[in-house]
């Protein structure tokens, strides 16, 4: 017994410890009036820790960057961000146990985190229960609209539509039919509802779909299936995940499914950091399309991009969730400032309709908490980076998408008390 | 005929990587009875010997040799595999004979800690390892007669264990300062790109395969003529069936069944490694990378029969060309005019994560039938 209690309290003096590190932040300066900590909640260890580090990184980089041009000024006082990392282990449960966590025990003002949809839809239920606030920084299904979340990323008519539209018309293959492969979980098979739609309307024809069940690398019989629907070359969408694609990549190319032989690969996960994963040799010619790409020649992307490098190291790179990650932290300060204190429900009514500047251009925040962004489609290069081919306007976020069948017609709207959620418009 | 022709390969395409990466575990779990969860990450040690082979062979010095990395690899990765996994024997696994809970535990504990060790240790540290546990485990079995049965002998073997650790710190260091993808520790996936000769197709009776499968059909098929010689011809081969057999009765008999347990279970745990060979082929070369291929290694295992290498080859390939059929949708342009209810459960079924779904509906259907496998063992261990 005593020794089960002794063990018991060296692993409590362990968390502890551990705790105490991931605090950050350092000591205050004497220039600040007072500190508040924020929360920062991605996984650091298990299957998801690659990206999602970056995020970490990336957030880390702008409060950095907020507290060195003099911190959140609120009320006349100035006050230093401070954070709390907490690992998310790339389990769904355990973000929902470290957000309540971040929320009771540390009583953070906001929350910066997620990556995964599994891990935001176990988290939606804590953040709305409590009602406090999640920033989630990745290009998602939509399909949802929570008054807790504020959505960065792009949703599926910011990144999809636009691309399908560009394969479909302006292409090398456009006219050509269309063959949708996903890994098997909800963001794909959403993301190619709405494809098929968009297909349809468009005048195309999707002669063939399938999904590899995640982990499964075994991608030899969606190539026979590619090779039979498509005997002449055509159009592919991809949303696999991680390092299926290296698995599907490599499998296409010796297969002869090439873009010398008319085939031409549209990916919706693959930006630069998997580009160097993945390796440019098999990707050349493809395309991709984000918000961000880090080949964009404006100064507010080579800043963002050079002090990322000047902090993290000269071979890191930028990608389009980073640049979500980063804006989502500058928002937060933005809107903390106009409302002028750090209380929940005054910073959402400040948010909507926050601009910034951000690396890929001007955003705002639409009443649907989510972001009206840019879109670029472009084409993968021998140097593992993007060829930018197109650029649309400034594209508003549909929360509720008007392609998918079951969210035709509704939107979402949360400055008017008798729209919320999902109204019919 | 070509339909026919590129189902069959595709089938066997699909099955050598089941039979490749299961044959070790066929041996492990099917002769020594040991469940070992960790078969996969000595998989992902074959995959990572292949990366770091590929960057070896890059330096100016081997470059002329680049082509033939590949080769080297196999060999390589058979021995860090076999390596690491003899030293879980000696450490582990012995102690836990008999008690199959346990077993499974504690290599699923050092599945566990081998994923964080290639997460955080840089690979050229790792190697160094490898080399020095090499060093050290083998290098007292060379010594002369004289000083092997000398009372000194614990002294020598601390001092080539010594011996072993300076050449594997040294050699860490040394691959460490000339190449620096490999002096840093890092959780990204990396890639194994095959030399220029393995990259493309080839053209047989119409129908083209890619070269890269080809080479993992040829070595499955090398793999599974070596162990099965090595069990039916040699010494030590004989030695293995007899205490698969009747362990206490060749122990009467005088075989060693320490070393019977210890070739055995390094044999086995080489094989893991040269299948990490073949998917870094496929796939990138991650932490996870066999941790992905263990349940279908014991489902082929189990649906062969425990104890027969001829069951888990039907079994292998028996998976994959069903799950071809199944997955590419094949029967509806066999039979494209058949009745519309069964084209379109055809076609339900026809995408990879439902065909994995029918497969494992038709394993646990076969299994109801027949529990002990296609080819049950015979003998006396059934009756033990």
């Amino acid at each position: 017994m005593r020794i089960s209690r002794r063990i018991l309290a060296g692993l409590a003096t362990a968390s502890l410890a551990v705790t105490a590190t991931s605090c950050g932040g350092g000591g205050t300066s004497g220039s600040f009036d007072d500190t508040v900590t924020v929360g920062i909640l991605h996984s650091l260890s298990g299957t998801m820790a690659i990206s999602e580090s970056t995020l970490v990184d990336t957030e880390k980089m702008a409060i950095e960057e907020i507290n060195a041009s003099g911190g959140v000024k609120v009320g006349g006082k100035s006050y230093k961000i401070e954070y709390i990392v907490e690992d998310g282990a790339s389990d769904w449960p355990t973000f929902a146990e470290k957000s309540k966590k971040l929320i009771d025990q540390d009583g953070v003002p906001v929350v910066f985190g997620g990556w995964t949809s599994a891990s935001r839809k176990a988290m939606l239920p804590v953040y709305e229960s409590k009602d406090a606030f999640l920033y989630y920084p990745i290009q998602y299904e939509a399909q949802e609209c929570s008054n807790n979340i504020f959505y960065t990323g792009a949703t599926p008519n910011q990144q999809s539509e636009p691309a399908t539209d560009f394969m479909y018309k302006r292409s090398p293959a456009a006219g050509g039919d269309f063959f949708l492969v996903g890994s098997d979980y909800v963001f794909p098979r959403t993301s190619n509802t709405i494809t098929k739609a968009q297909v349809k309307q468009l005048g195309g024809k999707v002669v063939g779909e399938d999904y590899l069940p995640l982990g499964n690398t075994e991608v030899a019989p969606i190539i026979s299936k590619i090779k039979k629907a498509l005997p002449e070359g055509g159009i592919i969408i991809n949303t696999l995940n991680g390092d299926q694609n290296v698995a599907f990549f490599k499998q296409i190319q010796d297969a002869g499914i090439t873009p010398s032989s008319g085939y031409y690969v549209m990916n919706y996960s693959i930006a630069e950091e998997e580009i160097s994963t993945i390796g440019p040799e098999f990707l050349e010619g493809h395309y991709g399309a984000w918000n961000y790409m880090m080949s964009i020649d404006t100064p507010a992307s080579k800043k963002f991009a050079k002090s990322f490098k000047k902090r993290w190291g000269a071979d890191r790179v930028v990608a389009d969730p980073q640049e979500s990650a980063y804006n989502m932290v500058y928002l937060w300060k933005q809107a903390v400032e106009d409302a002028g204190t750090f209380d929940d429900n005054a910073v959402r009514e400040a948010l909507v309709g926050q601009k910034f500047d951000a690396p890929q251009g001007p955003v705002e925040v639409m009443p649907n908490h989510h972001l009206s962004q840019t879109v670029r489609i472009g084409e993968i290069n021998a140097e593992g980076g993007f060829t930018i081919l197109e650029e649309t306007g400034v594209v508003l976020p549909q929360a509720w998408n008007q392609k998918h069948p079951s969210s035709k017609g509704f939107a979402c709207d949360w400055t008017d008390p008798s729209k919320g959620e999902k109204y019919k418009l | 005929m070509e339909l026919l022709l590129d189902s069959l390969f595709n089938g066997v395409a699909i099955g050598s990587v089941l039979l490749v990466a299961a044959l070790g575990l066929a041996i492990v779990f099917g002769l020594m009875g040991v469940i070992n969860l960790a078969h996969g990450e000595l998989m992902m040690l074959g995959a990572y010997t292949t990366y770091v082979t590929q960057l070896i062979f890059k330096l100016p010095i081997l470059k002329p040799f680049y082509n033939s990395y590949i080769i080297v690899s196999i060999f390589l990765a058979f021995i860090v595999s076999g390596v690491v996994g003899i030293l879980l024997e000696k450490t582990i696994i012995r102690k836990l004979y008999g008690s199959p809970l346990e077993t499974l535990l504690a290599t699923w504990g050092v599945s566990l800690i081998l994923q964080q060790f290639v997460r955080s240790v840089p690979l050229a540290y790792g190697t160094g390892l490898v080399i020095s546990l090499l060093i050290g485990l083998f290098l007292p079995s060379t010594f002369p007669y004289k000083i092997k049965e000398s009372i000194n002998f614990k002294y020598f073997k601390f001092s080539s264990w010594i011996f072993a650790a300076l050449t594997g710190v040294l050699s860490g260091s040394l691959i460490s300062s000339s190449v620096s993808k490999l002096s840093r520790a890092s959780a990204r996936n990396v890639d194994v790109t095959a030399p220029s000769w393995m990259r493309g197709q080839v053209e047989i009776i119409g129908t083209t395969f890619p070269k890269t499968r080809l080479m993992i059909i040829i070595i499955t098929l090398i793999s599974v003529i070596a162990i099965t010689l090595f069990l039916n011809q040699s010494a030590w081969g004989m030695r293995i069936r007899a205490v698969t057999q009747n362990r206490k009765m060749s122990d009467c008999l005088g075989i060693s069944t320490e070393k019977v347990d210890i070739i055995t279970f390094g044999i086995g745990s080489g094989l893991a490694g040269v299948a990490g060979v073949a998917v870094s082929l496929l796939g990138s070369v991650g932490p996870n990378v066999g941790g992905n291929y263990i349940v279908g290694c014991f489902m082929v295992v189990v649906l062969g029969g425990v104890g027969n290498l001829l069951g888990t080859v039907l079994a292998s390939f028996g998976i994959g060309i069903m799950t071809d059929l199944i997955g590419a949708g094949r029967l509806l342009s066999i039979w494209p005019d058949m009745p519309l209810p069964l084209s379109n459960t055809i076609n339900f079924f026809a995408t990879t994560s439902m065909a994995r779904v029918m497969i494992f509906a038709l394993i646990v259907i076969f299994l109801q039938f027949k529990p002990t496998g296609l080819f049950p063992q015979k003998g006396r261990m059934v009756e033990n």
